[in-house]
């Protein structure tokens, strides 16, 4: 990332930037000590961490701090819901309910790999938070089972893997909805996007496992369900997670008609899968809030 | 055959740009008056029909507005598409049934996002590039893979990386549209090169992934631009960034 693009277009929202970053400011001052330690790749962090010594915990507009909540409570779901399946596999933990069996050892690594995303996306977004950040989510106030619409959660690894899937397209999903709203705020606005990409890493993982693990194939990227309906995911229970999904025009532009597919159904799918669609705030937290406890929802 | 029928679509495509600006006019009405004006002083600006000359004089992408961004994306998208295109209509011969698959699939999703930026740029789109895949062996799996995970992986910093530089709504969002998809693709190539590797975030620190934040690579134009040129023979420069 290029820190002066970003700082220019602060700059262009709040004036005072450079006087809030100024060196003789503490911010700026413990910046620059740790600048010499931290690498490129550690920018990121350190940049949210200037940025939030720099406006005050409190100072992040309230349009980006509501888009980084919400996030943190999709993340911290994600994350427990992998997390909870880990503990489980883990001899000694207490944890007893997890009782489907990893097809190998690479599934497994794949869940904690995805699982350690989550935490790590957890921790990022807490940091840039600080006091802003809202109440953690613990698994207690979690309920992946949904009420019982997917009882099996822990108990089938198909189950697991299917409710997998939808967190992460929703995730894929919810990312895209709020990056407009992340416009004010570009070194944001870049996190947020450098998290969606690799959820959608996640999804193309998670099907690819539900392909390899039985007989009907998932596509790594969104494309039409078996009778043309825009979920593809084989649960409908989670008709929710892909609706709008099917948009074949973009941009007034139709897609079906540039593919160079060499036929109308081929098109269509490749029009469907070449763009992933956003999902509202107030959609994505209908589904989330299925996996919460009463008292625990999101509004 | 293939080719064929691309090359007769880029044909009527190109031929529907001069027959009718409806395809514009609906793109210009999305991205709003403000957008609309520096449209229409691109296009006074653009040589007549210069795509059609692709090599001569190169192309330039000028970052002083949301258009150079969408140019930048048109650019890497059209390098995807060629590669894809080329793979798909003769696959390494180690590629089973559902790669060869998947890789037509990828292909169809390369050339609509190609043709997408072309047609919603209308006017304001730079040429044709030319590209220069000579250092791929196209018969070989392992060849093909590496290049597409590059071809991948990158796409997926660039569009990360150029995020902030957009300044309207609606073009960020059609960015994360297919940034979404090309980290689906990334996923999956890098699965077949080497099960589990669909985030190995450390491998992607030279495009600026951060793995202790669990966030994907990023890079600026000035950082992709010389590692995508390489596969391309026209001369890309930019401006204004």
């Amino acid at each position: 990332m290029n820190i002066v693009n970003i700082l220019e277009e602060i700059e262009k929202v709040d004036g005072e930037i450079y006087e809030r970053l100024n060196p003789r400011r503490a911010a700026m001052k413990s910046f620059f000590n740790m600048g010499k330690k931290i690498s490129l790749a550690a920018m990121p962090l350190a940049l949210g961490s200037m940025f939030q010594k720099a406006y005050g915990q409190t100072a992040l507009p309230t349009a980006v701090v509501n888009v980084l909540n919400f996030a943190l409570s999709l993340e911290y779901l994600e994350y427990h819901f992998y997390n909870h399946c880990l503990v489980g596999k883990t001899p000694g933990s207490g944890v007893t309910d997890v009782t489907f069996n990893f097809p190998n050892a690479a599934s497994q690594a794949a869940i904690t790999t995805i699982r350690d995303h989550e935490k790590a996306h957890v921790d990022l977004l807490v940091g840039a938070l600080g006091s802003s950040a809202r109440a953690p989510i613990a698994y207690a106030d979690t309920d992946f089972r949904a009420g019982g619409t997917f009882a099996t959660v822990y108990s089938d690894y198909g189950t697991f893997l299917a409710v997998a899937q939808g967190f992460e397209d929703t995730g894929v999903r919810a990312y895209k909805g709020q990056a407009g709203n992340l416009l004010v705020s570009p070194g944001v606005l870049q996190t947020a996007l450098q998290i969606h990409s690799v959820e959608a890493r996640h999804a193309s993982h998670i099907r690819q496992m539900r392909t390899a693990a039985g007989s009907t194939v998932y596509k790594p990227w969104v494309s039409l369900g078996a009778s043309g309906q825009a979920n593809d995911s084989g649960v409908p229970q989670v008709d929710a997670v892909y609706a709008g999904e099917d948009l074949t025009v973009q941009a007034n532009v139709n897609i079906a008609n540039i593919t160079g597919a060499p036929n109308a159904t081929a098109a269509k799918l490749a029009a469907v899968e070449s763009f992933d669609e956003p999902l509202d705030r107030a959609s994505v937290i209908t589904i989330a809030n299925l996996f919460l406890q009463p008292g625990k929802k999101l509004s | 055959m293939k080719h064929n029928e691309l090359k007769t679509k880029n044909e009527l495509q190109e031929k529907s740009l001069f027959d009718k600006t409806v395809g514009r006019r609906s793109f210009l009405q999305y991205a709003g008056a403000g957008a609309a004006g520096i449209a229409l002083v691109a296009a006074g600006c653009k040589k007549d029909r210069g795509y059609e000359n692709p090599v001569m004089g190169g192309a330039t992408l000028d970052f002083k507005d949301d258009f150079g961004v969408l140019n930048y994306a048109y650019a890497l998208e059209q390098l995807e598409a060629a590669f894809y295109v080329k793979v798909a209509s003769a696959p390494p011969a180690s590629f089973t049934a559902a790669q060869k698959a998947y890789f037509q699939d990828i292909q169809f999703h390369e050339i609509a996002h190609r043709e997408f930026f072309k047609a919603a740029l209308s006017t304001a789109a730079i040429g044709s590039l030319e590209v220069d895949f000579s250092k791929i062996d196209f018969t070989s799996a392992t060849s093909v893979l590496s290049t597409a995970m590059t071809f991948e992986d990158l796409g997926v910093a660039a569009y990360n990386g150029a995020g902030p530089r957009i300044k309207d709504g609606g073009y960020l969002l059609l960015a994360g549209k297919i940034v979404s998809v090309e980290a689906r693709h990334a996923a999956y190539i890098r699965d077949l090169i080497s099960n589990g590797s669909f985030a190995d975030l450390n491998s992607l620190s030279a495009f600026g992934s951060n793995n202790a934040g669990g966030l994907d690579g990023a890079l600026t134009p000035d950082k992709v631009l010389p590692l995508a040129q390489p596969f391309i023979k026209t001369k890309i420069s930019a401006i204004n960034l």
